[in-house]
């Protein structure tokens, strides 16, 4: 476990630096999240922060979590993660937004779950090659994955044959970003390069380990 | 919402010095160039041939035909390392992107002078 933060990620720019090179980056919205629940050694075995992202409704939290809720005394949240503590002082209720974390020009980790692109075959989702060219008599071979193993032994194909399936919508992590700048007023972090997911999709950023 | 807030941290990165030009113009760039420590400014001119982009993206192409041979460079509009942009010339042309300029040498590519 790791210090970080919650965020939802905006779109993609540029920006320029002094010396005027351009850099792609990822807007993130990082509003302070709030703090639902205090992990300690002495009654969980371990210590850790949950933070919350963005509302969620009053009709669209079930009995427990009102409950888990009331006891942080924050209103029903969205999104829940537990992370290592960057204060001690930390109490439920409290805000912990980027700038208390982050510092501009630090590297950091950005989870997030990809793009769901269905069912793909091997050439898309594993970077097969497909089989031969598209001529000579050729018929229809070009994406296929070629042979999946040997014939009377062991007759059977190994467990774990990259085969195609359903690609995509998976945790990501992309390491070593560059925070190139904190808006603190707009709640608003800007991250060097791509990050997983959608626009409007939940991100979780990290301190590199 | 999201789009508002990429326009936000855009518009942070634009620059209200840049004069109105467009394609068919001549213009003469000034750019910053960095050799080791020192600094100093390197004219470019040229006609744009091209805009491209939106947002701080936003590029512009300039031509010109340097001792005989064409020299075409890209400019990110934005760019902190452009100091100035004079429009020398207002070219009228008739379309937005005048790639066919590369195929032509002479009188053949000449481009009218007003504003469309």
């Amino acid at each position: 476990m790791s210090i970080g933060i919650l965020g939802k990620k905006l779109g993609m720019t540029s920006v320029f630096d002094d010396d005027g090179s351009q850099y792609p980056c990822t807007v993130i919205d990082v509003t302070p999240n709030v703090v639902t629940q205090i992990r300690t050694v002495e009654k969980d075995g371990y210590s850790a922060v949950q933070l919350s992202y963005g509302d969620r409704k009053d009709k669209h939290t079930t009995k427990p979590m009102k409950g888990h809720f009331e006891a942080a005394g924050t209103a029903p949240r969205r999104f829940l993660t537990e992370f290592q503590s960057h204060s001690e002082e930390l109490s439920p209720a409290d805000e912990v937004s980027a700038a208390d974390i982050f510092v501009e020009g630090e590297l950091i980790d950005v989870s997030g779950t990809s793009k769901g692109k269905g069912f793909q075959g091997v050439v898309k989702r594993h970077g097969f090659a497909g089989v031969g060219g598209a001529t000579h008599g050729q018929h229809n071979r070009q994406r296929a994955p070629g042979s999946i193993g040997a014939s009377s032994w062991p007759s059977r194909v190994v467990k774990g044959m990259r085969m195609g399936g359903r690609m995509g919508n998976d945790r990501v992590t992309v390491k070593n970003l560059r925070v190139i700048k904190i808006l603190a007023d707009q709640n608003l972090i800007l991250v060097s390069g791509a990050v997983p997911g959608p626009t409007n999709g939940l991100v979780e950023l990290r301190k590199k380990k | 919402m999201a789009t508002d807030m990429i326009n936000l941290v855009e518009a942070t990165q634009m620059r209200d010095d840049i004069p109105e030009f467009g394609s068919g113009d001549t213009v003469n760039v000034h750019v910053r160039v960095i050799e080791g420590e020192k600094e100093r400014i390197q004219q470019y001119q040229g006609v744009v041939i091209a805009l491209k982009g939106s947002g701080t993206r936003r590029t512009f192409t300039v031509r010109k035909v340097s001792n005989g041979v064409g020299v075409e460079r890209i400019f990110p509009i934005f760019s902190p390392r452009i100091a100035k942009i004079e429009v020398v010339r207002e070219g009228s042309v008739r379309r937005a992107k005048l790639y066919y300029l590369r195929d032509r040498r002479g009188k053949s590519a000449r481009i009218k002078e007003g504003r469309r």
